[in-house]
């Protein structure tokens, strides 16, 4: 069976600096879990602000480098993509998704140049038409059109259809792996299940691997097929999202479920008041 | 029946524009009429841009250019008159002192360059007709109430963590324990453990000091776990109101159903349908129903004509023409967050 990404004994670490000289400050502190090409999942890595989440996800997209550590993408250690074709390759497989989708888009700059510029460096279209077909054929797959969003500036999209068209656009190169940095954390109830959904689609219909980074255990719980628990930049539980997030080892992990606020809280809030 | 802390009659406050002589009006409150009892935390949920935003800051007094209140009225408990028949001057002696404000972003309340004693200062010392240094001990006892070390007071806003500065925001806010008090989204940056323990604060605090409340998120499982009452806001107006536990157990307007079936919650793995279509332009809103494009009951009488916010005999209110048609008494259903009519949603 081949890995489609490793990643073995992560770490990265910053310097701090104080009067008595810099310290070390570890955001990420030897992490090791793999992904199967054969079995695409979504896989969660949760945790509280500030414990190394989004340090992970930098690296793993490759715009960050590991003080010491491995990650291998289908085989290749990602550190030796030297030449710019090696790279661009690497970049078309892996795409990102962030957490805002108003600020993934410049305000003064029309949605549909992103999917342009991707059309054109990542799927190699280079006619005007190609890439309009190449923006329409990944608009489609997240239940949108390029006539909805053709010439239309940020403002004029609602969150849901923004952060819908970030995620055609990642689409577009056909990537094997996508790195979601709290994608829902910044929309709405309603609209956080119409883009979790989503991402159960691409997992099932286009064969995506997704790692889906939240503090949200509910959807993770509701999509997620394995879950990595953070705790300061170690991992202190990793296994099935119904299993960890049903019934938690790690003391962790408990105070997180604790620490979720409970629909059946309505009946002890409202009938002790 | 005992007197409202806030009543709030047919208010409407819309954003007015004018371009090129064209006037543009968004409809951001639409006659919404709501009132909030003594020591109650009245829920406001919606999904954004739906207005909440515009409501809290027209009774809070809050109104700027574009925003413009066209009419209808508010009317605090503490106030013998409307409250936009108040001058400037009155209006700067009730702020903190009996109508207060918890923000989303604490940072709009905290002065980024002042230490966060200066904060007080500013906004409290005023109210309280204290001397400086009895002042000083009213604001100790209040933080170490709130499990505040008094130590942060010499703080600037940035050296505390994003939790610890919406509980000095919670501080502030309630120093002057004042009787309304209104909170926009005040936990909705926060990550989950933070969000329990700073709930936890205000729902501690507004019980201590007796306050009553409106709480604006739209996060439904937090106002399960905080609001007595429930409004749901849907394109500028009030579409559902009754008691939180109520409208958990049985949404009655389509939207409501809609947002109470699909919430995610651990151990349930049945499918969440998302709703289709996008929440209306305020400056041009639907015909009739304004929920009409997506809601599956709509008949030609809701893309035709705007149904009323009706009172139930159950002392409820819903605007809805599906459901103020049938049976006043409908049987709670056991069966919590499903129901059959929204499998198809
Ligand atoms: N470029 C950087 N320099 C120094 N410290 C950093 C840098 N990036 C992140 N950190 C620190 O690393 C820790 C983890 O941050 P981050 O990965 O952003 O966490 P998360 O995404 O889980 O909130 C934080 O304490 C943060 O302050
Ligand atoms: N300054 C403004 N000018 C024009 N329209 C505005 C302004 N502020 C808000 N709006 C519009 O008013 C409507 C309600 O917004 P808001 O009250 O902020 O909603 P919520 O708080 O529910 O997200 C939205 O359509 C929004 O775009
Ligand atoms: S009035 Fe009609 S369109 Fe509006 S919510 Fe009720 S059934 Fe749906
Ligand atoms: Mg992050
Ligand atoms: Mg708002």
């Amino acid at each position: 069976m081949s890995t489609l990404l490793s990643v073995d004994n992560l770490t990265k670490s910053f310097a701090r600096g104080g009067i008595f000289g810099r310290t070390e400050f570890v955001a990420v502190d030897h992490v090791s879990f793999s992904l199967e090409s054969a079995t695409p999942e979504i896989f969660a890595i949760i945790g509280e602000s500030g414990s190394g989440k989004t340090t992970l996800a930098r690296m793993v997209l490759n715009t960050m480098s590991p003080s010491s550590g491995v990650i291998r993408f289908q085989g290749t250690d990602i550190s030796r993509l030297r030449t710019g074709r090696d790279r661009l390759q690497f970049m078309r497989k892996v795409q990102p998704i962030f957490q805002n989708p108003s600020e993934a888009f410049n305000p003064l700059k029309r949605v549909d140049r992103y999917l342009f510029a991707s059309a054109y460096h990542f799927a190699g279209c280079r006619s005007r038409d190609g890439r309009e077909i190449a923006a329409d054929e990944a608009l489609k797959k997240v239940g949108l059109s390029l006539a909805e969003v053709k010439g239309r500036f940020p403002h004029e999209l609602s969150g849901g259809q923004l952060q819908r068209t970030a995620i055609a656009r990642a689409l577009i190169s056909s990537p094997a792996l996508i790195v979601a940095d709290e994608p829902v954390s910044m929309v709405d109830a309603s609209l956080r299940m119409s883009i979790v959904n989503l991402f159960k689609t691409l997992r099932d219909e286009l064969k995506v691997s997704i790692v889906y980074i939240t503090h949200d255990l509910a959807t993770a719980y509701y999509i997620s097929d394995r879950v990595l628990i953070l705790q300061k930049g170690k991992v202190v539980e990793m296994g099935s999202a119904r299993q960890v997030l049903s019934e938690p080892h790690h003391p962790y992990t408990v105070r997180l479920r604790e620490s979720i606020l409970s629909l059946d809280d309505v009946e002890r809030v409202h009938t002790s008041g | 029946m005992e007197e409202a802390a806030l009543s709030v009659q047919n208010l409407r406050a819309y954003y007015v524009t004018g371009h090129f002589g064209m006037q543009r009006e968004v409809r951001a409150v639409d006659d919404v009429s709501l009132s909030v009892r003594k020591n109650e935390i009245y829920g406001i949920a919606g999904e954004s841009s739906c207005g909440k935003s515009t409501f809290i800051k027209t009774v809070a007094a809050a109104i700027r250019p574009p925003l413009r209140v066209l009419g209808g009225s508010i009317k605090y408990s503490f106030l013998d008159r409307d409250l936009y028949d108040l001058d400037e001057r009155k209006l700067a002696d009730i702020r903190w002192n009996h109508l207060s404000f918890i923000p989303q972003g604490s940072m709009n309340v905290l002065n980024p360059v002042r230490r966060i004693r200066e904060s007080f200062q500013d906004f409290a010392f005023p109210h309280m007709g204290l001397g400086r240094s009895e002042f000083f001990d009213v604001v100790n006892r209040h933080l170490e109430r709130l499990q505040l070390s008094p130590s942060i007071l010499s703080a600037f806003p940035h050296e505390l963590s994003g939790g610890m500065r919406q509980r000095v925001a919670i501080a502030l806010a309630t120093v002057c324990r004042p009787e309304f008090i209104i909170a926009d989204e005040p936990t909705t940056a926060l990550d989950v453990v933070v969000q329990k323990d700073v709930l936890a604060l205000i729902l501690e605090t507004q019980r201590e000091i007796g306050s009553s409340m409106i709480f604006v998120t739209h996060d439904l499982t937090v106002h399960a776990n905080i609001s007595n009452r429930l409004g749901i806001m849907y394109a500028g107006r009030l579409i559902e109101e009754g008691p939180t536990r109520e409208i958990f157990h049985d949404p009655l307007h389509p939207y409501s159903r809609h947002l109470v079936a699909s919430l995610p919650r651990i151990g349930d793995l049945t499918p969440k349908i998302a709703l289709t279509g996008a929440p209306p332009n305020l400056a041009q809103p639907p015909s009739g129903c304004r929920f009409h494009p997506r809601c599956p009951l709509a008949t030609d009488l809701c893309r035709q004509a705007s149904p009323e916010l009706t009172t139930l005999s159950s002392g409820r209110r819903v605007a809805c023409y599906a459901v103020a048609s049938a049976p006043a008494t409908r049987p709670m259903t056991n069966d919590r967050m499903t129901n059959d009519k929204f499998k198809s949603f």
